[in-house]
């Protein structure tokens, strides 16, 4: 009885020693991809900020200014004056147009009557 | 196991008969069996000796292959976790209040050389000072030739410089990752954001350090990795910043002005949106210190924060205000203007005769230094000091940037009875346009004291009151009444309410000793919408004259008033301020499809 005991508690002891050598090479193989992981993001901001630095210099006042004065005509750009401002309520929406009747529907007040329905 | 007995009995009994004495049997028996029994304990005992001799040799085969593979092998760190976040250990970007990007980096290369590994020197030197022109061959080939192991060549090349360098293809010439710093706008709020240079530099990497301004006044913040590359956000907005710039620097030149300022203000937080000063620099490549002649000459020297300057007429609401707080006039009180007034040896004039009496409002329409002056007197040197004090004029101004200690106003030693009279129309003390530009804030936002910040505040806390709400109303509309019939009616814009205050003063000599006669500081200082007032403008023009006339116009309501106005009419929009306008026709939308 003793020796089967000894040699399940050497198995377990094996048994154990081998998980945790396992889960010991999960764990770095863990670690390994999250630091890959970190340089891709690293690389990632800096493609970022290098693009920003690029739009934030494309899109510099005085570029935008001297843009916008080269296609002043073109575009039928308007120096922006006081009375330029509108509100919201003057602007007259369009009406939806009214659609000509296609198919009509035939009523009459006779109809509810005989069937006895209230009318809705 | 089969037992041998210790006493046979055959053997016993043949003994008996024999007559020997049986117990010799046992004991010999008893002697074998002792001895082998010993000989099996020994040999345990040796098996379990080799097998602990075996176990020992092991453990000290493996430590010592440890400690060879330790001390062969790089050193590093034993990890088991990683941190959330990877750190960004680059220097954070300035944003303005609409995250646009005011400063960032890039990651560049740096050249250098170790002219030990060259191969052809003289050829090296040539092709680097064909993409270089600004390098000296000779030089190079001299430095290349020297004894030097190391040299520096340039801080920061472009990509194609980089490939260029690497098609001469010399083994001495190497690249070091370098981050740069970048201002993408150019001279845009250049005087605001300072600069950053190289601290300490290595082949590998270098420190980027701020050098002034912001990026000097808050090195910690941007360079701590523990903000996780959070930007710095300003209060400044780059478009109304820009637009300022521009309307500014046509100005100061239609106007033949050698330098301008301008502040723009957030009535109720102190936030600056907008802060100019001309002439600007390139923060992408920030000019020397000058190294002799008066430094407020440089493009460096910022005229809002650092210039101090006896700022005139603009100071005169602040005497009427705090006489109106204290209840010595009302709008309506008749005030003795007759000129010329004497003090001792002082005579004050004003600029036309205004007869031998005005209201307080007019004192302030038609800008009455007599007027101004009884009134400062009715107030004393002890009340105008504290007042002052309290609207922020008697220290430096707290904004964040290294410069702002620099821009402690100049204030009387003696505080006497001459010197009140003369700061309250605005002569005796000097301050910044942005010490007036907070004051402004402060005394039309409802009376609250606002401190002037280049940070975007989220709700700040109300300041300590200064004058009653009253007083700030009826402040805010004497100001309008300036615009609409006194001294800036340049200043009108169509749609805006604006309100305002012109200063015009002489130009102290440098050598001490009076004032010049042709040279002003003619000032601007602003309000708008005047009905609820939302920002403060200060506009201010160094040494301006107006040509356009007979002789020429050097008065504020002539230089500094038109640029304000064409100012406010530019940025108002980009406020977000609607103006007040009559629209001539109702718009209406015109169908393109059906």
């Amino acid at each position: 009885m003793r020796s089967v005991l000894y040699v399940l508690a050497a198995l377990a002891v094996m048994g154990l020693a081998f998980w945790a050598y396992q889960e010991n090479y999960k764990t770095q193989q863990a670690i390994k991809q999250v630091r890959n992981l970190h340089a891709q993001i690293g690389a990632a901001h800096e493609r970022l900020g290098m693009l920003k630095a690029e739009w934030a210099y494309l899109n510099r006042p005085d570029r935008l200014a001297d843009l916008a004065e080269l296609n002043f005509d073109r575009l039928g750009l308007l120096p922006l004056m006081p009375d330029a401002f509108g509100q919201v309520d003057n602007v007259i929406y369009p009406l939806p147009p009214i659609e000509p009747i296609i198919n009509p529907v035939e009523l009459s007040s006779d109809a509810f009557v005989n069937d006895g329905e209230e009318p809705l | 196991m089969i037992r041998t007995p210790l006493r046979p009995l055959a053997r016993i009994l043949k003994a008996r008969d024999r007559g020997e004495n049986p117990d010799v049997i046992e004991a010999e028996n008893k002697r074998i069996r002792h001895e082998e029994m010993a000989d099996k304990a020994r040999q345990r005992a040796e098996g379990r000796l080799l097998v602990l001799g075996l176990f020992f040799f092991c453990a000290f085969v493996v430590i010592g292959g440890r400690m060879g593979t330790l001390a062969s092998s790089v050193p590093e760190e034993p990890r088991a976790t990683t941190v959330g976040n990877p750190i960004i250990g680059q220097r954070a970007d300035i944003v303005d209040r609409n995250g646009r990007i005011m400063a960032t980096n890039l990651a560049t290369h740096s050249l250098y050389a170790h002219p030990r590994d060259m191969i052809d020197p003289a050829r090296a030197a040539a092709g680097l000072a064909e993409i270089f022109p600004e390098l000296k061959e000779e030089e190079l080939v001299a430095d290349f030739t020297g004894d030097r192991k190391f040299m520096w060549i340039r801080r920061q090349i472009s990509p194609e410089q980089m490939q260029a360098v690497h098609d001469i293809g010399s083994p001495g010439l190497l690249f070091g990752p370098r981050e740069m710093r970048l201002y993408p706008n150019g001279p845009i709020a250049s005087h605001i954001l300072g600069g950053a240079s190289y601290g300490r530099e290595g082949v590998a990497s270098a420190e980027v350090i701020g050098v002034a301004g912001v990026e000097r006044q808050f090195d910690g913040f941007l360079r701590d990795p523990a903000n996780e590359g959070e930007p710095l956000e300003l209060s400044l907005d780059l478009s109304v910043q820009a637009a300022t710039e521009e309307v500014l620097a046509g100005g100061m030149s239609l106007m033949n002005a050698k330098g301008a300022a301008s502040v723009l203000m957030d009535i109720k937080t102190g936030e600056v949106l907008a802060m100019a000063s001309l002439p600007d620099f390139d923060p992408n490549n920030r000019p020397r210190i000058l190294t002799e002649g008066d430094q407020s000459d440089s493009p460096l020297f910022n005229r809002a924060v650092q210039g101090v300057y006896e700022l005139g007429s603009t100071f005169k609401i602040f005497a009427i205000a705090q006489a109106m707080e204290l209840g010595l006039v009302n709008p309506n009180t008749m005030i003795d203007t007759q000129g010329p007034m004497t003090w001792g040896r002082f005579r004050i004039r004003d600029f036309h005769d205004y007869g031998p009496q005005l209201s307080t409002t007019d004192v302030i329409v038609k800008s009455s230094n007599i007027g101004t002056a009884r009134i400062a007197l009715m107030i004393g040197a002890q009340r105008q000091k504290e007042f002052l004090g309290s609207l922020g004029f008697l220290e430096a101004t707290p904004i964040e940037m290294v410069e702002a200690p620099t821009g402690a106003p100049l204030v009387p030693r003696n505080w006497s009875e001459i010197s009140t009279m003369t700061i309250s129309y605005g002569h005796g003390l000097s301050s910044s346009p942005l010490h007036l530009a907070s004051a402004y804030a402060s005394l039309l936002n409802g009376g609250t004291k606002v401190e002037p910040t280049l940070l975007r505040q989220h709700n700040p806390p109300l300041g300590p009151r200064v004058v009653r709400e009253e007083i700030s109303r009826r402040s805010a509309d004497m100001l309008r009444q300036v615009v609409e019939r006194g001294t800036a009616s340049f200043g009108e814009v169509p749609g805006y309410e604006v309100g305002g205050k012109t200063g015009t003063a002489d130009k102290p000599r440098e050598s001490g000793g009076g004032y010049y006669d042709d040279k002003v500081i003619a000032t601007f200082a602003s309000v708008f919408p005047a009905d609820d007032p939302k920002y403060v403008l200060i506009v201010t023009l160094d040494e301006p004259s107006e040509n356009s006339g007979d002789k020429p116009r050097r008065t504020a309501g002539w230089t500094a008033v038109p640029v304000a106005a064409e100012m406010i009419r530019r940025v108002a929009p980009l406020l977000g301020l609607r103006p007040q306008v009559d629209s001539a026709q109702s718009v209406s939308v015109t169908l393109t499809s059906n």
